[in-house]
């Protein structure tokens, strides 16, 4: 498949590899991160008139999932703040290495039987279960994102590298598994050059860049998933091998190495989560919502049970009775490893369009709530800059069910198409036939969010 | 080169893509080709919606396209808004104080009404749905769907 390194442009090249540019936006997402802390906590506790809640889960969130993740994959990792301080004091330097200095810490290595995703995935179902409360409270909201501060920091005392970020951020593990699907990667140019290089610096650091902060190999890379786009390598391998492509979209995705039974169960929990938020948050029925709410009342239990199941037994239950269905469909075709792991990958394109249509409601019929926060950002009373008057107005409601539509259906192609590739991988003629029933798996699943979102 | 194979060398490539231009052609047909909007006949309608923190009830209203709707919004708590996407509509009602809205539903589809004032903490997902006449962007999002997945079984066989 062919590919652009951006790289081969002097000034992209200049502008990736020099600090200062990643810095200062790094800076400015953390005095905004840091912000949105004190406002949760000392600002109004209406939820619409607080930076917190605004500038988080309606602005950020929009800039993530609506462009950072399909069009960047990984972009967010490469300017997220979160784990500056722990970085300042591990490396004790902050900005880029200073000698020799052995790391700050602890130094430890993460625990063999969690180097996974599974932590990631509990950590993103437990904040979905409290969604109600997170995406409304500023107070709430606060919590949490000093929670993934302190959180980060602790990592990076006790373990080596970004251990938040790599094992524990349940935000870097979907934007890992999406990232899949993002027209841009970090890959090596000829993996000849890393298999001759011996000091391997991209690993261990040089005096131009930190070591691998995500404890990745860039010579191993096959997928995104991984890799935090944190550009050090770019600085540290001193042999030119490092390359930014511009790819074709979804090139991860029919990837054969690397598929792990953690990264499939992170495609049903997301797509699952999308199919409860949207029930819960653009849905008519208002004792769902409220039940999403109350939490620790016994309805809210109910929910939490419920909610667990249909992610982690309902939705990986249908999908592997319909992958059995299928290799019942093509007996000759079962050549293909782990086939309930293999096709889960197809979900991870319709789990983008879900949040991608669920995120387009939501985002644009709440966006007009940014122009009064930018200058009332506590709900003080204040009016910096003459906006804290303009009023609630909803943007492209008749264009958004439309837009929902079109995006789930490239979404369902998209997963069809992925499923046919990952069949193909049984190199025999009837495997196509396997992937029958995955597809009308995501049929049934695109027909349940059409009904959601237009229906 | 005899006749015949240079007959073959011109069609064969146009044959190729025939497939992609049927598709296209149902593609085509599937977003544009009218639908029967619903088959009543355009009267009054006229609804009382009780408002209450986070929900109204009826949630859901069914109209058919013509009709003249008056919606009554009485609120039980707090004050309430129902603001009507795409038409562009939007009334308060204060507890005990009921608000009206008249319209002429003629935009057929699913419309979501949504509060316009801010009532407590769930407020941004204070949601009810309009239905006016046959929502024909569902059955055309359900028949492009099951378009998409026929797609990608018909292009396993390639």
């Amino acid at each position: 498949m062919t590919r652009y390194d951006l790289t081969r442009i002097p000034i992209a090249k200049a502008l990736l590899v020099n600090r200062w540019p990643q810095f200062l936006v790094r800076a400015l997402a953390l005095i905004g991160f840091l912000f949105a802390i004190v406002a949760g906590l000392g600002g109004t506790p209406v939820g619409s008139r607080n930076f917190s809640i605004v500038f988080v889960w309606i602005a950020w969130w929009a800039l993530l999932i609506l462009v950072a993740v399909p069009l960047l994959g990984r972009g967010w990792c490469t300017v997220c703040p979160i784990p500056m301080p722990g970085e300042w004091l591990q490396n004790r330097a902050l900005l880029g290495p200073r000698g020799k200095k052995p790391p700050f810490g602890l130094g430890r290595k993460w625990p063999r039987a969690l180097r996974n995703i599974w932590v990631q995935n509990g950590a993103f179902a437990l904040m979905a279960l409290f969604s109600a409360v997170v995406l409304t409270q500023p107070g709430v909201t606060a919590v949490l994102l000093a929670s993934f501060l302190f959180l980060a920091f602790g990592a990076s005392l006790i373990f080596e590298r970004r251990a938040f970020c790599r094992y524990m951020c349940p935000v870097g593990g979907f934007i890992g598994l999406y990232s899949q699907t993002a027209p841009i990667e970090v890959r090596v140019r000829d993996t000849a050059v890393c298999a001759g290089h011996t000091t391997k610096t991209c690993y261990t650091g040089s005096e131009d860049g930190f070591g691998c902060p995500w404890g990745v190999f860039p010579g191993g890379l096959v997928k995104n998933t991984y890799c935090g786009a944190c550009l050090e390598c770019l600085r540290t391998c001193p042999l030119d091998n490092i390359a930014i492509n511009i790819r074709p979209v979804g090139a991860d995705l029919s990837q054969p190495r690397g598929r792990k039974l953690d990264e499939a169960f992170k495609a049903f929990i997301m797509l699952g989560s999308a199919f409860v938020y949207s029930a819960v948050m653009l849905g008519p029925w208002g004792q769902l919502k409220t039940t999403a709410y109350a939490i620790g009342s016994l309805p809210w239990l109910l929910y939490v049970l419920v909610f667990l199941a249909f992610v982690f037994v309902f939705l990986p239950g249908l999908f592997y009775l319909s992958t059995r269905v299928g290799q019942l469909l093509a007996p000759a075709g079962r050549s293909l490893p782990r086939p309930f792991t293999a096709y889960a990958y197809a979900l991870v394109p319709l789990g983008l369009a879900a949040w991608i249509a669920f995120s387009l409601s939501f985002v644009l019929t709440n966006a007009s709530y940014i122009l009064p926060v930018l200058s009332d950002p506590l709900g003080w009373g204040w009016d910096l800059l003459g906006t804290a008057g303009y009023s609630w107005t909803p943007f492209f409601t008749q264009t958004i069910p439309v837009a929902q539509t079109l995006v789930l259906v490239v979404g369902l192609a998209w997963a069809g198409i992925t499923a046919r590739r990952i069949a193909q991988e049984g190199n025999h003629p009837a495997a196509w036939r396997q992937a029958i029933p995955n597809n009308l798996f995501c049929l049934l699943v695109t027909v349940g969010f059409l009904w959601l979102f237009v229906g | 080169m005899n006749a015949q194979a240079a007959v073959t060398s011109i069609t064969l490539p146009r044959l190729r893509h025939w497939p992609w231009l049927v598709l296209a052609l149902i593609t085509l047909a599937i977003v544009f080709i009218p639908l029967p909007i619903g088959f009543g006949v355009p009267g009054t309608y006229d609804v009382r919606i009780s408002a209450s923190q986070y929900e109204f009830n009826p949630g859901t209203i069914r109209v058919n396209q013509g009709d003249q709707v008056t919606i009554e919004l009485a609120s039980t708590d707090v004050v309430h808004g129902l603001y009507m996407d795409s038409y562009d509509l939007e009334i308060t009602a204060d507890p005990g104080q009921a608000a009206t809205l008249s319209f002429i539903a003629d935009k057929s589809g699913t419309f979501r009404f949504r509060c316009s004032v801010t009532c407590g903490p769930l407020h941004p997902f204070m949601i009810g749905k309009l239905n006016v006449g046959n929502n024909t962007l569902l059955w055309r999002g359900l028949a492009l769907a099951v378009l998409a997945t026929a797609v990608g079984l018909w292009r396993f066989r390639q």
